[in-house]
């Protein structure tokens, strides 16, 4: 189907999963999650694949871990609250190098800390891909299953409300992505070899455990994912004076707001991480040596920001123009989410000493 | 092997037939578990019977955290390692995507009936097509001899000092009889291995539990008594008697349900 | 019935558990002990073969042969 559809993003996502090749999916109502569950009950057994509604999160990821195990592409998806049960699970599989793939749609954005430094135990990270459209949103479900076998490592998917609700045109691309190497560490039975083990406590060939190595062998791979794997969406970055950062739909919003900071005379740019892990270090570490000022736009107590003064090192002021904010519910977008108020923003921040063009 | 004959028989052995050594499946016969523990006896059975149902080319282990932990290294299928009380979520995901695959747990009582008790009840009330088992000794070994949701009434261990006491620790949860209430559980059967009767019967249990798994009857449990003397405090000689005088009367053998 | 065991007295950890199980009580526990520091189990005359120490035994330690019934065959 290479037809353009009006979808909402959960389900495109969950589209884009199957069409990706993702034949499980076992997940736990819970909003703004929920959908991806629903259009998986439906859609995956067309397929031949298997959708479980789990009794609970932790054996939802329970389950994802026993399919990926096996060598099928398989996926779960919560929120914050249910990404939290999760983590042991999460620190566990990825020490046992099983790449499951995942989507936390947010409630607002407050799980980034959650997500990049991960809520579970030991040297472990994710991948984590922060799409601002729905149709990134698909380009980025296939991205995660690639870059999850790749490396063996799980991939999270950070959606938030908009994403989960909005409906967006999409199309989805056949993968042009690469043949990756045959899954020999997948638990297929032992015919015609000797018995494999996958676990999280050391390699796989039997009479030997050693954690030591099992744990030290993540340092090298965390290195080299974040030299080839970083994504970074960037504009108006030449001439400017200020440069906000924000990720996810927020993104879009601070573009806007850059456009028409750009109409009023101000020169603004900004940068849209993509990987949220790799963050995009480098790209705001050569921002700051010749930008005056930074801001963060981020709809928590500030988090990403942790990230970005830490790649700016004090070259530059890094201000956080944003804050936490929800709807009377809860669950959805609040008052701060709005481009007026990011402009507002801008405007407060802008450096004086530059000149209005 | 450093065999010691009886006097009067030539070393050679001629004329005998090797009739029993441990099995193929087993690849190392040493291994860190105490003396007199009952868990490697019963391992042994399972294997055998994965060899002698010719299943195990196809068969996918999922193994909890406790000291059988120490087994995978040692067992000749594949095996997925999970997390303490979560083999069973994640057998579910193996037996469904692969359903020609023979797959079953091998748990402890702290890791199904404490921390995963959910799991496992939750699996055999989809009639998940996976055998559960559980090597029960109604202690935490690995971690040194705790209370587990297992531990009978009068036990001591270190965090029922004394005794198990209803008052203070509360009962235990006898798991057959619960899983057994479950539609969706096809056989639950419990057996121990203090004894070589005990032993027979184990391995007809584990079978008669692989067999409904193999005709697609529906969820099987298998609850193994096994011994811990060392979280029993008392000598390895003294395992058996332990079992049958302290465990048996909260823990009948038998089959529950079929 | 001609038969015996042979024990591999280097995996044995002195559980002495196939004492007592044996029908002709054939084994006893030796007096010195192997590397790890245990006692093992020695066979004295008699074995039966009926293989019940090898089924207790918790560290593999046996191996059992015998004559063959006629009615079992050769493997």
């Amino acid at each position: 189907m290479s037809e353009r559809v009006l979808m909402e993003g959960s389900a495109a996502m969950a589209e884009a999963a199957i069409r990706a090749g993702c034949r499980f999916y076992a997940g736990y109502p819970i909003t703004p999650s929920t959908e991806i569950l629903e259009y998986m009950s439906v859609r995956l057994p067309e397929v031949g694949g298997t959708c479980m509604n789990a009794e609970s999160e932790i054996e939802a990821i329970g389950m994802v871990w026993g399919a990926a195990g096996c060598g099928v592409r398989a996926m779960t998806a919560s929120t914050g609250q249910g990404i939290s049960l999760m983590q042991e699970s999460f620190a566990e599989l990825a020490n046992a190098q099983i790449p499951v793939v995942t989507i936390n749609m947010c409630r607002g954005q407050g799980d980034y800390f959650q997500a990049t430094r991960g809520g579970g135990h030991g040297d472990y990270r994710f991948i984590l891909l922060a799409p601002a459209s729905a149709q990134e949103a698909v380009e980025l479900a296939q991205l995660a299953f690639y870059l999850a076998e790749k490396w063996r490592n799980p991939v999270m998917i950070m959606g938030d409300f908009l994403l989960s609700h909005t409906s967006e045109i999409v199309e989805f691309p056949p993968s042009t992505y690469p043949a990756l190497p045959p899954k020999s560490w997948a638990i297929t039975g032992a015919k015609g070899r000797r018995g494999i083990t996958l676990s999280p406590l050391g390699p796989s060939e039997k009479l030997s455990t050693d954690l030591a190595t099992t744990l030290a062998r993540v340092i090298d791979k965390h290195a080299a994912i974040k030299v080839e794997e970083v994504r970074v969406d960037t504009g108006y970055l030449d001439d400017a004076e200020l440069v906000v950062v924000a990720f996810g739909f927020p993104g879009r919003f601070v573009k806007y707001a850059a456009r028409l900071a750009r109409d009023k005379g101000m020169r603004v740019g900004y940068v849209r991480p993509i990987t949220l892990w790799p963050f995009p270090s480098q790209v705001i570490a050569d921002i700051a040596d010749r930008v005056p000022a930074i801001a963060v736009f981020e709809l928590n107590a500030g988090q990403m920001i942790e990230d970005v003064q830490l790649a700016v090192l004090g070259r530059a002021p890094v201000h956080a123009i944003g804050g936490i904010s929800h709807d009377h519910s809860g669950f959805g977008v609040g008052p701060l989410l709005s481009v007026e108020y990011i402009l507002k923003r801008i405007e407060d921040v802008y450096p004086r000493k530059a000149k209005v063009a | 092997m450093s065999a010691i004959p009886p006097a009067g028989l030539r070393t050679q052995h001629s004329g005998l037939q090797k009739v029993f050594s441990p099995t193929d499946l087993l690849l190392n016969s040493e291994h860190s578990l105490c003396p007199g523990c009952g868990e490697p006896v019963a391992l042994r059975t399972i294997l055998e019977l994965i060899h002698d149902l010719g299943v195990r080319d196809r068969t996918i282990c999922v193994a909890g955290i406790g000291c059988y932990t120490a087994f995978p290294m040692i067992m000749d299928v594949d095996v997925m390692q999970a997390l303490h009380g979560r083999a069973p979520s994640v057998a579910t995901g193996v037996k469904r995507v692969r359903p020609d695959a023979f797959v079953f747990t091998m748990q402890g009582d702290g890791d199904m009936i404490s921390e995963g008790l959910q799991e496992v009840i939750h699996s055999a009330a989809r009639g998940e097509q996976f055998t559960a088992i559980v090597f029960n000794n109604a202690v935490f070994g690995e971690t040194g001899g705790h209370m587990t949701a297992a531990t009978v009434l009068g036990q001591h261990t270190k965090t029922s000092v004394g005794g198990r006491n209803r008052e203070r620790h509360g009962n235990p949860i006898k798991i057959s009889e619960l899983i057994a209430q479950l539609d969706g559980t096809a056989y639950v059967a419990r057996a121990a291995v203090h004894t070589p009767s005990a032993i027979k019967l184990t391995k007809q249990y584990l079978h008669d539990a692989f067999r409904s798994q193999l005709d697609s009857k529906g969820f099987s449990l298998v609850e193994i008594l096994t011994m811990c003397p060392t979280d029993w405090f008392v000598t390895p000689d003294q395992g058996p008697a332990f079992l049958e005088t302290k465990l048996i009367p909260t823990y009948p053998l038998g089959v529950i349900k079929s | 019935m001609r038969a015996t065991v042979t024990i591999d007295r280097e995996l044995c950890k002195g559980c002495a558990l196939c004492i007592p199980v044996c029908p002709p009580k054939v084994l006893v526990m030796s007096e010195p002990v192997n590397t790890k520091g245990y006692r093992y189990p020695l066979l004295l005359e008699g074995c039966t073969g009926c293989e019940l120490c090898a089924k207790v035994c918790p560290d593999f330690c046996f191996e059992v042969y015998r004559e063959l019934r006629p009615d079992e065959a050769a493997s």
